[in-house]
């Protein structure tokens, strides 16, 4: 029979099911094939922090979202076209975020009587009218798996493991995507375990062939490729971004990269990233602690490293007293925040944007830090290099922040030219007769970077507050005032080297939304259909939120309501409030996911046209 | 290399002395150690430059300050952590970590542990006095049980540390301990230390004149010394007291303090030093003995080759780097790629 092939600009769809069905690993394979078909995508990976929660229950399910599209993609889409669920639990879970007239594939292997119960169902839904507004797949994934590698001789447990690929290889044929990305991955991956290759691919075409034959859908999908500028491309989340744009620093500034770190979630992977790097000079050195992490990267520093350090919020706070060391000792060092939810151990697997007061402010003393925030995946490339490019010019710690949505998401990243990656200087001293670690460059205010093992330039750093000329340790009042503006005078200076701040939409006028961090997608998102909908509004996301650009106030000025859309309790508000002579209106959302683009966009309407 | 060798064959004591007062207080045990460390560095063949102080807070890391050499006086407690990275980005220098029983042993005690542990090559020298002095005289890590402080009106309750002890149970790949009042016997195991490739640990017993005058006086004290200090020699029986005519020997696993000639007892029953013993048995053995039952072991516990983690670290790096081919601008390329991309046109 010949299906109908329906076209669709943009689609989001969702993999759902125990933690340890690999929905994570089938959501990325998906991903990876829409971006090599063409299409821009976003998303997002959902899981809960227990490695294996109780399987079945609610608290167990494994979510992961992805909109693609022929379209710009901002967001990981507000509402799903498609529910994968691999059990009740997945189902239930997800429900309420499915379209009307949605479509629902459901592997009724898992709908026994004991994980409709576990999943708090009384009844199962397939028979309670609860599904009667969508478009209900039914699919025994299990059975089909079996029946692709039956002459194999597999093992059960096997068998059931690979019910994930019978699910991908379904929902690629659904929407037209490739199935050779995965074929490759999978080879690569099971490359000593011929068996379990071979079972996988089967399991992935006879998904496939079943979509195909079976006459389960009414048509197929077909979302053609995004205009995207030309050139070559891959796919890359937030934290493999930070850990190439510290390599690349690295390479181009000629300083070898270490990396002092200790595990926390969502930012192990970019010590397992940099891990892998070893051809490069990497030093990967997994610390006893959050502090040895941050502090071992000073004494990288000190030596001469091109020295970052990465971790999650709880870890930052670790961090800070040597953060102070770092200022004072005036050393080029990075920390990665990658945010989640907070106070304390929090939301260890959901995003959040609540380390903001912490990045800017969190240390004792009089203790400025410069701190920028990536915006989506890809730019974690570029703000990793940026913040690596400061460190190095200024002589000072830098704090980058992204989050768990964007280290854990992907979406398209047009590759660089490592060729055309401007080279980082850096303040290294060679000359014995003319060093002195107190002569600073006229521009900067940067100390000359003078390393041990160079002769003629020993010499001492420490905490203490030490003289402004001399470097000897000093406790006098007037000194540590004139220390202390100096600090602030470096940390100050950065922002001359900012491109002026860029407004998307009119520069004056009604409304201006200020975004931060990894809201840009969402922001975006709104402000685009808001104009659809003849509201325009201005829109200045920032990169830099210590020290602020210096044509940001004379911006904030020219409009009558400002909004500022933040995964905290008003951070950036705050601190834009503090800074300058402007009320600003907040739209605040800790719930542990991206804001929908709905929720901007209500926003939006509510304000525009406010007086101020 | 022999250039540098020879050039530093000419260094003596006061090229290591920096231009700074130095501001402990009169009398206090840190003198002689300071002294001690300028004495011995010119002696070892490595150039000044290359010589790298990494010290935490307290009195003992005010240290660096008073070296002629690259010095980093940090934070409380991270000087191991600050030196790990250090000492792991730069395996060229030697580095050398100051610290007090405080911050090494209380606020610094994981760092210092996981440096021993990983073997990495540091230069530990553990300043023991016992107590608090910066802050003026609190009940340390290593004060003994009713000692009587600021903190601890009533005396403290608390059991010691024994900073050997610990530094074995680390699996320690050199352990050592001198005293601030013999500058001779000090010179020699810093020597010994700097000499060993791998983690160094030293403890000094040191007088805090200030805060805790006399904490060692019954082991360091002239008139008891020989009687109260067990000077270990690798491959010697172990004999002290004034003419060598007491020695230590085992009874089932406890140790025993023999007279020889009494009893029959001859050299041959006494235990003998054996501080490259590849279990460390024995030096745990001795690290538990001490005042008032035992004299308390002086010397080099033990010392046993292992591969330090600097070491270690880039031989792993030019063993990749080996079998991947150069670094160059292509690579990094590659790098960026990754497996799977694909053209938009």
């Amino acid at each position: 029979m010949t299906q109908t092939v329906q076209p669709l600009e943009s689609v989001t769809i969702r993999f759902a099911g125990d933690s340890g069905d690999g929905m994570q690993l089938t959501g990325t394979q998906f991903t990876n094939a829409s971006a090599i078909a063409g299409n821009d995508v976003a998303t997002f990976p959902d899981y809960p922090a227990e490695i294996r929660a109780p399987a079945g229950t609610l608290a167990g399910v494994s979510g992961f979202q992805v909109n693609f599209g022929s379209v710009d993609i901002h967001t990981p889409g507000d509402e799903l076209d498609a529910l994968v669920a691999m059990n009740p639990a997945g189902l239930k879970a997800n429900l309420d975020i499915l379209k009307p007239n949605g479509v629902i594939v459901l592997n009724t292997a898992a709908f026994k009587a004991a994980n409709v119960a576990k999943a708090g169902y009384t009844e199962d839904p397939r028979g309670d009218g609860s599904l009667d507004a969508f478009q209900v797949v039914e699919v025994d994934m299990n059975k089909l798996a079996a029946a692709a590698v039956s002459d194999m001789g597999l093992n059960s447990s096997v068998v059931g493991r690979t019910k994930n690929m019978l699910a991908l290889g379904l929902m690629c044929w659904l929407y037209e995507r490739p199935l050779e990305p995965t074929i490759d991955w999978i080879t690569r991956k099971f490359a000593s375990k011929g068996e379990l290759a071979e079972a996988n691919i089967r399991v992935l075409k006879a998904g496939h062939s079943y979509g195909e034959t079976a006459e389960i859908f009414h048509s197929r999908f077909r979302v053609e490729p995004a205009k995207l500028s030309t050139g070559t491309y891959r796919s890359i989340t937030g934290n493999q971004a930070v850990a190439l744009g510290a390599v690349a620093a690295s390479a181009r500034s000629g300083r070898p990269l270490f990396l002092g770190s200790y595990p926390i979630t969502p930012a192990s992977d970019i010590l397992h990233e940099l891990a892998a790097h070893k051809r490069f000079g990497v030093v990967t050195f997994q610390a006893e602690d959050e502090i040895a992490g941050v502090c071992s990267s000073i004494g990288a520093a000190y030596g001469g490293s091109l020295a970052i350090t990465t971790t999650s919020g709880p870890g930052m706070a670790l961090k800070s007293e040597a953060l102070g060391l770092a200022v004072k000792a005036e050393l080029p060092l990075v920390i990665v925040n990658v945010q989640r939810g907070g106070p304390s151990t929090g939301l260890p697997t959901k995003t959040e944007q609540s380390d903001l007061f912490q990045a800017v402010l969190g240390r004792n003393g009089d203790t400025p830090i410069p701190v920028i925030a990536a915006r989506s995946p890809s730019d974690c490339f570029d703000a990793m290099y940026e913040a690596c490019g400061i460190a190095l010019e200024y002589m000072m710690p830098v704090i980058l922040l992204t989050d768990g949505y964007l280290a854990n998401g992907a979406e398209p990243w047009l590759i660089p030219n490592f060729g055309e990656l401007p080279q980082l200087a850096t303040h290294v001293w060679k000359d014995a007769d003319t060093f002195h670690q107190c002569k600073r460059d006229a521009d900067t205010l940067a100390r000359p970077w003078g390393l041990p093992g160079t002769p003629g330039m020993e010499h001492r750093i420490g905490g203490l507050e030490t003289d402004i000329e001399t470097g000897n340790v000093a406790y006098g009042g007037p000194n540590h005032q004139e220390m202390t503006d100096l600090r602030h005078e470096r940390v100050a200076r950065i922002a001359r080297s900012y491109a002026p701040t860029e407004i998307d939409g009119p520069g004056r006028g009604g409304l201006l939304i200020v975004s931060w961090g990894s809201t840009y997608g969402s922001v975006r998102a709104a402000i685009e259909s808001s104009r659809g909908d003849g509201i325009d509004v201005g829109h200045v996301h920032l990169r830099h939120l210590s020290p602020l650009p210096r044509d940001l106030g004379e911006i904030l000025s020219g409009f009558d309501t400002v909004l500022v859309p933040e995964m905290n309790m008003g951070q950036l508000a705050f601190l834009l409030q503090a800074t300058y002579p402007v009320r600003v209106k907040r739209l605040n959302r800790v719930e542990g996911r991206p804001f929908k683009r709905s929720e901007i966009l209500a926003a939006i309407r509510e304000h525009s046209g406010e007086e101020r | 290399m022999s250039g540098q060798v020879a050039e530093s064959a000419t260094l003596t004591k006061k090229d290591f002395v920096s231009d700074q007062e130095v501001r402990w207080c009169p009398g206090c045990g840190d003198y002689s150690i300071l002294s001690q460390i300028q004495k011995v560095l010119p002696e070892l063949g490595v150039p000044k430059e290359r010589y790298a102080f990494v010290s935490g807070i307290g009195c003992s890391s005010r240290f660096p300050y008073y070296m002629n050499t690259y010095g980093f006086h940090t934070i409380h407690g991270r000087a191991a952590a600050v030196a790990t990275g250090l000492k792991t980005a730069r395996p060229d220098l030697s580095v050398w970590v100051i610290t007090g029983d405080g911050d090494g042993l209380s606020i610094g005690g994981n760092h210092l542990i996981h440096a021993i542990r990983r073997n990495i090559d540091l230069k530990i020298v553990l300043f023991n006095n016992r107590i608090y002095g910066l802050t003026k005289g609190q009940f340390s890590p290593t004060s003994e049980v009713g000692k009587i402080t600021k903190s601890t009106p009533y005396g403290s309750i608390e059991e010691p540390f024994n900073p050997v002890f610990l530094a074995l149970a680390c699996n320690a790949t050199f352990v050592a301990r001198t005293i601030d009042r013999e500058p001779k016997h000090m010179q020699q195991v810093l020597r010994r230390a700097a000499e060993h490739k791998g983690v160094a640990f030293v403890e000094v017993l040191q007088n805090c004149s200030v805060f805790n005058d006399g904490a060692f006086e019954n082991i360091t004290d002239k008139k008891v010394k020989k009687e109260q200090q067990l000077l270990l020699e690798h491959g010697r029986p172990m004999r002290f007291g004034p003419g060598g005519e007491k020695g230590i020997r085992m009874r089932d696993l406890t140790p025993e303090v023999v007279t020889l000639g009494e009893g029959g007892i001859a050299e041959d029953d006494l235990l003998v030093h054996d501080e490259a013993a590849p279990e460390p048995t024995l030096a745990l053995l001795l690290a538990r003995l001490g005042f008032p039952v035992y004299p308390t072991p002086i010397g080099v516990l033990r010392a046993v080759d292992s591969m330090p983690y600097d070491r270690a670290v880039h031989e792993k790096i030019a063993e990749i780097q080996k079998s991947a081919g150069p670094v160059g601008d292509a690579a990094m390329q590659e790098l960026l790629s990754g497996r799977a991309t694909w053209d938009v046109e």
